[in-house]
C-alpha cells in the first residue's frame, strides 16, 4: 500500500497543512529539580515536536530554578501548542517566547549566542591558516600544543557554523557546541 | 501535635497522609516493596483497603469510584511489575481526566540504578502517562508530597498521578506535616474563574444566535454535580439544543426537550446534523476529540466557537475557536447566566423557530431504530430492556470498550452524572468490570452494572474473585455475539470483510465461570425471556455474570464512517452490505 504521510495530531488530520513552519526560541523557567529536563524532553517527543537546540542550567540558585533555552519549528498552530503544553508541566513556572516578543520590540531575533570548542591538529601552514582564521573570527586559543589547538569560539550559530566548515580542510578533530543561550534586548526581564 | 507525635515511620507517614485527605478505600495488590505500608493498612481501621487481582483492576476500580463520588480514587502497588501493571489505568485517567493518586512501591534507594529484583524506572515509565510523578528519596519529604499528589491530582484538570515510595524511605522515621501546612509547588497554580469579558463576548454570541448548539462533555461531570445543574437552567434560560460526547453523558437528562442524543461517530442523527449546520457552538468541557468532529476541514463549517475549558492547552488544539473561555466549568456558567438574565432584553426565542424546526425534522429520521426480532435478541433491545429494567433503581453503569459501548450509550438514557463510568479517551478494553467494583465499594447499596462484551470481559475477569471476597453485587451483562464485534465492523468496512482474529474461539461458558468464582450465572437467549431474566438478575444481592446471547452480525449504526462529515453519515437502513463495504475510501482507510 503506498500509505502516504500524515501530519502528526488526530486521526482526522487529512486537510493538507496550509500554514509555513517557522523557527521560535522560547525561554522555560522551571524548579530545578530531578526529571524535568526528561519531562520537557518527553514532551517534544511524544508530541512529534522538533528541538533544534535545546540548553539547560541553573539560574537562580535560592530558588532552584532553571532556565530552559528551546529553539523550535513548527506551524503557528503547533507553536502555540508547544507553549500550552509546556506550561501544562507542573514545575514549569513560566514559558517566554522569545522570538515573537523579539518582533515586539523591533527586532528580527533575540540575541542569541553559542559557544564551541573547536579541536584543530596539524602543522606548517595549514597550522598557521588555522590560527590566523581564529584569530579573524576572534576566537580564543584554549589549549595547545605543537601539534594542536583548541579554540574556543562564541557567537550566532552561522557563524560557528562557518568556522567549523573552514577548519575541516585545516585538520578538524572535533567540535562541542552548547547549543543556544537567549535573552531579549532591552532593559526588560523575561 | 506535639512535637514527638510528629515522628513517623514513612508506612506511618502515608497512612496518616491518606487519612487527612479524606481517603476512605484504596484499592491494591502487595508485593515486597510495599510491604511496610501493608502492615500499617493492617494495624488499623480508618482506611479500607480492597484487594483485587491484577494492578490494572486496582486502577479502573479506582477510577470508577473517583468517578461515581467526585473523590480522588486512590491505587497502591508494588515495584516493577507492579508498577507496570498501573501503566494502563494511569494512561486511562490521564485521557478521561480522572483524579487517581497511585502509590507504588520502588527498591530501597540504595539499590536504584542496580537492576534489582523487581525493579523499574516507575517514575521514568509513567512520566507520559501521569499528570505529574515524584520518586520519594528523603522521608521528610514523604507527607508534603503524598498532599501535593491529592492536590495537583483534583484542582485544574484532573488527572492521574504516581508517588513512588522505596522500602528504605517506608521504614525511616521523619516529620509529619498536615494538609494545611504543607509548602505547595508555586509553578502549579490552575486557572479556575473565567475571564468576564470573554464570557461576556459569549453571551453576545448566543443572544444572537439563529442555530445555536451547545456541545458538552466530561468536563461538566467532574466539575460537580453543581456544573450540572447550572448546564440545566442554562438550556432552560437560552432555549439552546444539547449534545454531548461519550464522557458528558447525564449532565444533562436524557428524557430533557432539549436533549440531541450523543454526538460523533456513532452519535445520533439530529446530534451531528445539528453540529454540522450551527452558527455558534457553545463547547463546554469537551476536547474536539478526533471521534466528535469527524473530518476536521468540513467540522461545522459556518459557525462561531465558543470554547470553555479549565485546560488552556486544549484550546485550538484541533479547532480553531472564536472565544475561549479558559476555567473551571461551574465558576463560567455561574457567570455567562448572571449576564444572560442581565442582558438588557431577554433574546427572543422566535429567531430559533427555523432551527427548531429543522432538528424535529432530523429526528424524524430516528437514526437510532432497528429491526426487532423474535427469535433473537438484538443488542439494542437488549440495552432498552435493561434501561427499562433499572428504572427505579439507584443505578450506575460502567461499560468495556467496542459496540456494547455505544449501544450502551445510545439506548440507555442518563438522568444524572456521575452515573456513567466508561473508558472514552484510551478505549480500554477490561475497565468496565473492575470500575464497576469501585464504584459498588462507594454505594454498597447501589445497582452497579458492567455493560460488557464477550471479548472485553475477559481482560479483567480475574477480578470476579474481588467482587465476591468484598460481596460487592456487581452485575456483569454480557452482550454476547462471539466476535470482537467493533473489530469485526471495521474489518468489514475496510478490509473486505476479511474477518482476521476477531472471531471468538472456545468462549468459556460463562454461567460455569460465574459459579467457579463463587457468583451467579445466567443465560438468556430469547427475547420473551428477557424481561424476567434481568428482574431475576437485579434482584439477586451477589455479582452475576449474565450471558445475553444476542444476534451475532449486528453492526453499530449511525456511524460517521473515517474522513467523513458530520453530515455524511452512514443510517441503519442505508447500511446494506454493499454501503457498508464501500463506506470508506483508500484515504480514509489509513484512519482510525
Amino acid at each position: 500500500m503506498n500509505a502516504q504521510f500524515q501530519p502528526t495530531g488526530s486521526a482526522y488530520f487529512i486537510a493538507k497543512e496550509k500554514q509555513t513552519v517557522e523557527s521560535r526560541t522560547l525561554s522555560v523557567l522551571v524548579d530545578n529539580e530531578p526529571g524535568v529536563l526528561a519531562r520537557v524532553i518527553g514532551l517534544f517527543s511524544g508530541r512529534g515536536y522538533n528541538i533544534e537546540s535545546l540548553t539547560v542550567s541553573e539560574t537562580e540558585h535560592e530558588e532552584h530554578l532553571s532556565r530552559i533555552t528551546i529553539v523550535t519549528r513548527g506551524t503557528p498552530t503547533v507553536l502555540e501548542q508547544i507553549k500550552a503544553q509546556l506550561e501544562r508541566i507542573v514545575p514549569v513556572h513560566r514559558v517566554v517566547d522569545l522570538t515573537t516578543i523579539a518582533r515586539e520590540l523591533g527586532h528580527e531575533r533575540p540575541i542569541e549566542r553559542e559557544v564551541a570548542l573547536v579541536k584543530v591538529a596539524g602543522s606548517g601552514e595549514a597550522r598557521l591558516e588555522a590560527l590566523r582564521l581564529a584569530d579573524s573570527f576572534h576566537a580564543k586559543v584554549s589549549d595547545a600544543t605543537v601539534e594542536h589547538f583548541i579554540f574556543e569560539i562564541t557567537g550566532k550559530s552561522a557563524k560557528i557554523d562557518q568556522f567549523v566548515a573552514i577548519m575541516k580542510p585545516l585538520g578538524l578533530i572535533e567540535v562541542c557546541r552548547t547549543g543556544i543561550a537567549a535573552m531579549n534586548r532591552g532593559p526588560q526581564g523575561m | 501535635m506535639t512535637a514527638t507525635d510528629n515522628q513517623m515511620t514513612g508506612a506511618e507517614i502515608v497512612l496518616k497522609a491518606l487519612k487527612d485527605n479524606g481517603v476512605e478505600h484504596i484499592f491494591g495488590y502487595p508485593g515486597g516493596a510495599v510491604l511496610p505500608i501493608y502492615d500499617e493498612i493492617f494495624q488499623q481501621d480508618d482506611v479500607q483497603h480492597i484487594l483485587v487481582r491484577h494492578e490494572q483492576g486496582a486502577g479502573h476500580a479506582a477510577e470508577g469510584y473517583a468517578r461515581a463520588t467526585g473523590k480522588v480514587g486512590v491505587m497502591l502497588v508494588t515495584s516493577g511489575p507492579g508498577a507496570t501493571n498501573a501503566v494502563t489505568p494511569l494512561q486511562d485517567a490521564l485521557m478521561d481526566s480522572i483524579p487517581l493518586v497511585c502509590l507504588s512501591g520502588q527498591v530501597p534507594t540504595s539499590l536504584i540504578g542496580s537492576d534489582a529484583f523487581q525493579e523499574c524506572d516507575t517514575v521514568g515509565i509513567t512520566r507520559p502517562c501521569t499528570k505529574h510523578n515524584w520518586l520519594v528519596k528523603d522521608v521528610n519529604d514523604l507527607a508534603r508530597i503524598i498532599h501535593e499528589a491529592f492536590r495537583i491530582a483534583q484542582t485544574g484538570r484532573p488527572g492521574p498521578v504516581v508517588v513512588d515510595i522505596p522500602k528504605d524511605v517506608q521504614f525511616a522515621t521523619g516529620t509529619y506535616v498536615p494538609p494545611e501546612k504543607h509548602t505547595v509547588q508555586a509553578s502549579y497554580q490552575p486557572k479556575t474563574q473565567g475571564d468576564p469579558n470573554a464570557i461576556a463576548a459569549a453571551v453576545e454570541l448566543m443572544s444572537k444566535a439563529r442555530r445555536p448548539i451547545l456541545y458538552t462533555g466530561g468536563g461538566v461531570v467532574n466539575s460537580g454535580p453543581e456544573a450540572s445543574r447550572l448546564l440545566r437552567e442554562l438550556v432552560a434560560a437560552t432555549g439552546f439544543p444539547i449534545t454531548s460526547t461519550l464522557m458528558g453523558l447525564g449532565s444533562y437528562p436524557a428524557s430533557g426537550e432539549a436533549w440531541l442524543g450523543m454526538l460523533g461517530m456513532h452519535g445520533s442523527y439530529e446530534a451531528n446534523m445539528a453540529m454540522h449546520d450551527c452558527d455558534v457552538m457553545v463547547c463546554i468541557g469537551a476536547r474536539f476529540d478526533d471521534r466528535i468532529t469527524g473530518r476536521l476541514d468540513a467540522f461545522a463549517p459556518g459557525s462561531k466557537k465558543i470554547h470553555i475549558d479549565i485546560d488552556p492547552s486544549s484550546i485550538n488544539k484541533n479547532v480553531r475557536v472564536d472565544v475561549p473561555v479558559v476555567g473551571d466549568v461551574t465558576k463560567i456558567l455561574t457567570e455567562m447566566l448572571r449576564q444572560w438574565k442581565a442582558l438588557p432584553s431577554a433574546p427572543d426565542k422566535g429567531r430559533m423557530a427555523d432551527w427548531w424546526q429543522s432538528i424535529t425534522r432530523w429526528r424524524a429520521r430516528n437514526s437510532f431504530a432497528y429491526s426487532m426480532s423474535n427469535d433473537v435478541i438484538m443488542p439494542q433491545y437488549a440495552i432498552q430492556r435493561l434501561h427499562a429494567a433499572t428504572k427505579g433503581h439507584d443505578t450506575y453503569i460502567t461499560t468495556e470498550v467496542g459496540q456494547h459501548q455505544m449501544w450502551a450509550a445510545q439506548y440507555f438514557g442518563f438522568e444524572e452524572p456521575n452515573r456513567w463510568m466508561t473508558s472514552g479517551g484510551l478505549g480500554t478494553m477490561g475497565y468496565g468490570f473492575p470500575a464497576a467494583i469501585g464504584v459498588q465499594i462507594a454505594h454498597p447499596e447501589a445497582l452497579v452494572i458492567d455493560i460488557a462484551g464477550d471479548a472485553s470481559i475477559q481482560m479483567c475477569i480475574q477480578e470476579m474473585s474481588c467482587a465476591v471476597q468484598y460481596n460487592a453485587p456487581v452485575k456483569i451483562f454480557i452482550l454476547n455475539n462471539q466476535y470482537m464485534g467493533m473489530v469485526r465492523q471495521w474489518q468489514q468496512l475496510l478490509h473486505g470483510n476479511r474477518l482476521s482474529n476477531s472471531y471468538t474461539e472456545a468462549l468459556p461458558d460463562f454461567v460455569k465461570l460465574a459459579e467457579a468464582y463463587g457468583a451467579v450465572g445466567m443465560r438468556c437467549e430469547k427475547p420473551e425471556d428477557l424481561d424476567a431474566a434481568l428482574a431475576e438478575m437485579i434482584a439477586v444481592k451477589r455479582p452475576v455474570i449474565f450471558d445475553c446471547r444476542v444476534a451475532n452480525l449486528t453492526n453499530c449504526f449511525p456511524m460517521i464512517p473515517s474522513g467523513r462529515a458530520h453530515n455524511d453519515m452512514l443510517l441503519p437502513d442505508e447500511a446494506t452490505d454493499e454501503a457498508v463495504a464501500n463506506a470508506i475510501d483508500a484515504k480514509g482507510r489509513q484512519l482510525v
